[in-house]
C-alpha cells in the first residue's frame, strides 16, 4: 500500500486531500462531516476581522455550465467569506482540532490590510490550535471591492507586505493563495516567496460571467434583476490552474517553494497531475459540493491504486515529477514526427474525425475508401496536430504514433531526423542562435 | 368480471384492464428524459441514421436542436421532410432504419433513442400547434391526389405549399388511409391520426373528399381530364386469401379489419375476441393482430408462420413484443384445413414445411391448434380499378424515380406502387418527391394536361 501521508510544511495530515476554503468549511458541523468522510484536512472558510461579520445575498449565489448529461463542468459563485462571527468560528475551530488531532485544519484569513488589523486576528486564530494560516489574497468578488481579497492579491507589493506582518505576528506556517486574475502568476509568487511566506496555494476562483438570462437579459446568477462577475471553479478551470502550478514550480526564482493546488480537482487522476507538476498536497472544492464529501474516497483509492501499481512508495516519489517535462515552446524537438493512427476496430465510424479534419485542419482523413464509409488516416497529408484524437467520441480509438528515426515522413518526403532540434536554432528563425565558429 | 369462456365473445376483461392494456405503448419523453436521450447523439458527420431514413431527416440535426432547448426548431428539422414526422416517429420500425444505423450501436448495442426524441420534438410542436408552413402564391393549377393515407398526405401538402389547389379523393369516412384504419391501437392513441391529418390540412388550399373511390365513382381518366396533375396514392384493399378448406367459416376473420375495427371502436369492450386464437402470417398485421387478441383478453393466441424467424417480415423488435405480451409465435407452419364444429371454427389443421431445394414444401407432418378464431394476415394485395392502360407490374403501378406513372401527368406513390418497403416513412417520402416532380412540372409549364381516354 502506497503511503499517502502528507507533511505539508510542518502540516501532517493523513492523505493529501484538503477542502478548500469555501462553503464546505464554513462550520464545525460541516468539517466534522468531512473528516468522518476521510478527508485529510480543512481550510476553514475564510475568517474576516472582529465585529459585524460581513452579509450574503439572500438570492442566489451560484451558477454553472454543464457538459452532457448536465454534469457539472464549471461553477461559480459571488458568496463573500464567512458570514457568521469571528468569535463563533474560532470556538468551532478549536472543538474540531481537538476532536480530530490527525487531521490538518487551517485558517483562511482576510482582513483589511493594514498592520494592525492583521496583529490582531493571528493570535486569536493561533489560540484555537490551528495547524496554520491561509491568506486569502484571491477572492475575485465582493471583497475586492473594499480592498481585500484579489485587490491584494493583484499588487505584489501588498501581498509581499501583509506575507511579512503574518511572519512577524505568528508561529504558525502561512500559506499564500494568489488570484489567477492576473497576467504573471510568477510575479505574486516571487513577492509572496519574498515575503517569506511558507507556502502558496493556487488557484482561487476566475472572474466569470457563467451565463445571462436571455429572457431577463441578467447574469446568472441573477439577484432582484441584476448580476455581477462571480468566481469561476471546478473541472472548466483545472488546465488554467495546473499551468499555474507549474509556472510557480519551474520558476527558477520561486522552484521549490512549496504550492498546495487548487482548481477543479474531482478526481484521483487530477490530484496526481497536480502533484507531479510540482504541488505537495491539494485542495479540493467544488468536487465536494457537486457529490458529496464522499468523493474524496474516490480519490484516496485511485491515488494509492496508481501508486502501487506504478511502484511509487510515497507523495515524494511523484511531487514534481512533471515538472522537468514542461518547457517553452521554443524548447521543443521540431524533428519529433507522430502521425494519428485509427484502430478500425475500434471506429464506430461516427465521422466526427473526418469532418474536423476536412473542414478545419488538414485533409488528413478518409471519410470512404472504396465506396464505403471508412475513415484513414493519410499520411502524407497529417501533420500529427492530435485534434481527431479530441475530437473522437471513443477513447484510445486514435492515437499519434511517433515516427522513428529514420522512418520516411510522407508528408514531407524526407525522413525523421534523429537528432533534437528546436526553433532557437531554426534557420526560419531570424532570432537563431548561430553555433560558435 | 370479465369471461374466459370458450367461443368469440366481447368484454373478456373489466373495464378497467382495456384502459391499461390500449394505452400508449411508449409515451412521449418528458422533457428531462429527452435531454438526456438527446445527450447520447454524437452529431456524426453525413450521419449513417439519416442516410437510412426513406425521408432523409436531419437527425443529428433536430437532436442537437432538442439538446439546446429548442425543440420547435426541431420539429421544423423534422417536418421539412417529413410532413407526418408525428406518425413516422410512432410507427417506424426505427430498429431496423435509423436506430439500426446508429454509431452507438457499434461501441455500446443500444442506439441513440432517436424515434422517441422525433415523437418529442413533434409533439411539442403539435400541442403548441406551431405550423411552420405557408402557401405559395396561387398557381391555378389544380392537382388530384388519389388515397388519404400517408402519401397522399404527404404529396397534398407539398402541392398545397407550392401554391397548387390540390383535392383529395378517399374511399373511406376518414382520411389517414392505414394511419387510421391500418395500425395497432396502442402505437397511436388519443386519435393522434385524426389530429396529424388536420395538422397536415391546417396548410390550406387542400379539400378531402371521403367516400369516394377509385374505378367504383370515378375513373383516373376522369381526373386526368379535370385536374393538370394527378398523385395516385392508394394503399392494398386487398386481403391475400390462405387457399385452405374451410376460410369462410364464420370466424375465420381478415386481420386488417379486425384492426380496423379497434381502432374506430370507442370502447375496445365491445370487440369480440376468442378465447383461442390463431393468426396466420409473419409480417406486422400479424403481430399487431395477434398482440391486440392478446389484449382484449383472450386467453391463448398463437401466430402461425409458414418459414423461419429469421424470415419474417415482422421486426425482432414487433418480435419481442409479441413474445412479452404472451403470444407464442410458431414457424415453419403452414394452413392445411379450418376445423369446423357446429357450424362455427374450432381449429385449424397445420402442416410442418421446410425448404426443400430453395422451394418451400409440406412435409407431410401434420397437428390440429384448437381455435375459436383464425385471423388471416398472409399479406395485402392492390386492387386495381379504374387506372385505364396505366402500366403495372406484379399487381402494382409502375413508376421511374420521380414517381412518374407511364400516362402523362400522373404520379403514383405508397403502398400501390412497385417501389420501396411498404411503410408509412417510404409512402411519405415518395408522396413528397412526387409533388417535387409534379411541382416542376408545372412549374416549367412543360406539359399541358391531356385527357388519356
Amino acid at each position: 500500500m502506497a503511503d499517502l501521508r502528507n507533511n505539508f510544511v510542518g502540516i501532517k495530515s493523513p492523505n493529501p486531500f484538503w477542502l478548500a476554503s469555501a462553503p464546505p468549511t464554513d462550520k464545525a458541523y460541516n468539517v466534522e462531516r468531512a473528516f468522518k468522510a476521510g478527508w485529510g484536512g480543512v481550510v476553514w472558510k475564510t475568517l474576516g476581522e472582529e465585529g459585524p461579520p460581513v452579509v450574503n445575498v439572500n438570492g442566489p449565489r451560484y451558477g454553472a455550465i454543464w457538459g452532457a448529461d448536465r454534469r457539472l463542468l464549471g461553477l461559480n459563485n459571488i458568496e463573500l467569506i464567512t458570514d457568521r462571527d469571528l468569535y463563533t468560528n474560532l470556538r468551532e475551530m478549536k472543538q474540531v482540532k481537538m476532536n480530530w488531532p490527525d487531521r490538518a485544519l487551517i485558517a483562511s484569513i482576510m482582513v483589511p490590510c493594514e498592520e494592525e488589523s492583521w496583529k490582531a486576528i493571528l493570535p486569536l486564530v493561533e489560540e484555537t490550535g490551528a495547524d496554520g494560516i491561509e491568506l486569502n489574497f484571491g477572492c475575485p468578488h465582493g471583497m475586492s471591492e473594499r480592498g481585500m481579497g484579489a485587490a491584494v492579491g493583484q499588487v505584489p507589493e501588498y501581498i509581499e507586505m501583509v506575507v511579512r506582518w503574518c511572519k512577524q505576528y505568528t508561529r504558525m506556517p502561512v500559506i499564500t493563495k494568489l488570484t489567477p486574475n492576473i497576467t504573471d502568476i510568477r510575479k505574486p509568487a516571487r513577492a509572496a516567496k519574498a515575503g517569506g511566506t511558507d507556502a502558496v496555494s493556487l488557484i482561487n476562483t476566475i472572474n466569470s460571467i457563467v451565463s445571462v438570462d436571455l429572457d431577463s437579459f441578467a447574469p446568472n446568477p441573477t439577484v432582484g434583476g441584476k448580476g455581477t462577475h462571480g468566481g469561476y471553479c471546478g473541472p472548466a478551470v483545472k488546465p488554467i490552474a495546473l499551468n499555474m502550478v507549474a509556472e510557480i514550480a519551474r520558476d527558477p526564482e520561486t522552484h521549490g517553494l512549496p504550492i498546495s493546488g487548487i482548481g477543479g480537482i474531482t478526481t484521483w487522476r487530477d490530484a496526481a497531475e497536480f502533484l507531479v507538476l510540482g504541488a505537495g498536497n491539494v485542495q479540493v472544492c467544488t468536487a465536494a459540493m457537486t457529490y458529496g464529501f464522499k468523493i474524496v474516497q474516490e480519490m484516496i483509492t485511485g491515488l494509492s491504486d496508481w501508486m502501487d501499481a506504478k511502484g511509487h512508495r510515497d507523495l515524494d516519489d511523484i511531487c514534481g515529477r512533471a515538472v522537468p517535462n514542461v518547457t517553452d515552446w521554443q524548447y521543443l524537438n521540431l524533428n519529433y514526427i507522430a502521425k494519428a493512427h485509427i484502430d478500425q476496430d475500434a471506429c464506430i465510424k461516427c465521422g466526427r474525425c473526418h469532418i474536423a479534419c476536412e473542414d478545419t485542419s488538414h485533409q488528413a482523413i478518409t471519410q470512404f475508401v472504396d465506396g464505403l464509409r471508412h475513415f484513414e488516416v493519410m499520411e502524407d497529408e497529417c501533420v500529427g496536430c492530435n485534434l481527431c484524437v479530441n475530437v473522437c467520441p471513443v477513447e484510445n480509438c486514435i492515437t499519434m504514433v511517433g515516427l522513428e528515426p529514420g522512418v520516411l515522413d510522407q508528408r514531407t518526403g524526407k525522413p525523421v531526423d534523429p537528432n533534437y532540434a528546436n526553433w532557437t536554432t531554426h534557420p526560419n528563425n531570424p532570432m537563431a542562435k548561430q553555433a560558435a565558429e | 368480471m370479465g369471461t374466459t369462456q370458450s367461443g368469440i365473445h366481447r368484454g373478456r376483461l373489466a373495464p378497467a384492464e382495456y384502459e391499461t392494456n390500449f394505452s400508449d405503448l411508449h409515451p412521449r419523453l418528458d422533457d428531462h428524459e429527452a435531454l438526456v436521450a438527446a445527450d447520447r447523439c454524437y452529431f456524426c458527420h453525413d450521419a449513417p441514421c439519416m442516410t437510412a431514413c426513406p425521408t432523409s431527416i436531419d437527425i443529428p440535426l433536430f437532436i442537437r436542436q432538442i439538446s439546446t432547448g429548442n425543440p420547435i426548431g426541431s420539429a421544423k428539422t423534422i417536418f421539412d421532410q417529413n410532413i407526418l414526422g408525428g406518425m413516422c416517429a410512432r410507427v417506424c420500425p426505427t430498429e431496423t432504419l435509423c436506430e439500426q444505423a446508429c454509431v452507438r450501436n457499434t461501441a455500446e448495442h443500444r442506439p441513440v433513442e432517436i424515434g422517441r426524441l422525433q415523437r418529442y420534438a413533434t409533439d411539442v410542436a403539435m400541442t403548441e400547434n406551431k405550423h411552420f408552413y405557408e402557401r405559395a402564391e396561387r398557381t391555378g393549377k389544380a392537382v388530384a391526389v388519389v388515397g388519404a393515407g400517408p402519401a397522399g398526405l404527404a404529396s397534398a401538402h407539398r402541392l398545397a405549399m407550392n401554391g397548387h389547389d390540390v383535392v383529395v379523393f378517399d374511399a373511406r369516412e376518414k382520411a389517414g388511409g392505414l394511419n387510421e384504419y391500418g395500425i395497432a391501437t396502442y402505437k397511436t392513441v388519443d386519435d393522434f391520426a385524426q389530429k396529424e391529418v388536420d395538422y397536415v390540412l391546417a396548410i390550406g388550399g387542400i379539400e378531402v373528399k371521403n367516400g369516394l373511390k377509385l374505378g367504383r365513382d370515378f375513373t383516373l381518366a376522369d381526373l386526368t381530364a379535370n385536374f393538370d396533375a394527378v398523385f395516385l396514392g392508394m394503399g392494398l384493399a386487398g386481403v391475400n386469401a390462405l387457399r385452405a378448406e374451410g376460410e369462410t367459416l364464420p370466424g375465420v376473420v381478415d386481420a386488417v379489419d379486425f384492426i380496423a375495427e379497434l381502432r374506430q371502436a370507442e370502447d375496445k369492450a365491445a370487440i369480440p375476441v376468442g378465447r383461442r386464437v390463431v393468426v396466420i402470417g409473419g409480417g406486422m398485421t400479424a403481430i399487431d393482430a395477434a398482440v391486440q387478441a392478446k389484449l382484449l383478453g383472450a386467453e391463448e393466441v398463437t401466430i402461425c408462420y409458414r418459414r423461419g424467424k429469421e424470415h419474417m417480415n415482422a421486426s425482432p423488435f414487433e418480435q419481442d413484443l409479441a413474445a412479452s405480451k404472451g403470444v407464442m409465435i410458431r414457424h415453419w407452419l403452414q394452413p392445411k384445413r379450418v376445423i369446423a364444429k357446429d357450424g362455427h371454427v374450432a381449429g385449424i389443421e397445420v402442416e410442418y414445411t421446410e425448404m426443400r431445394d430453395g422451394t418451400l414444401t409440406g412435409t407431410g407432418e401434420t397437428g390440429v391448434l384448437a381455435a375459436d378464431q383464425v385471423f388471416k394476415a398472409i399479406g395485402q394485395s392492390f386492387e386495381a380499378s379504374g387506372l385505364g392502360s396505366l402500366a403495372m407490374s406484379g399487381g402494382r403501378i409502375v413508376i421511374d424515380s420521380e414517381g412518374r406513372t407511364s400516362v402523362p401527368n400522373v404520379w403514383a406513390g405508397g403502398d400501390c406502387v412497385k417501389a420501396g418497403e411498404d411503410l408509412t416513412v417510404t409512402s411519405v417520402a415518395q408522396g413528397r418527391d412526387a409533388a417535387d416532380s409534379i411541382n416542376r412540372m408545372l412549374a416549367a409549364g412543360a406539359q399541358p394536361a391531356v385527357a388519356v381516354a
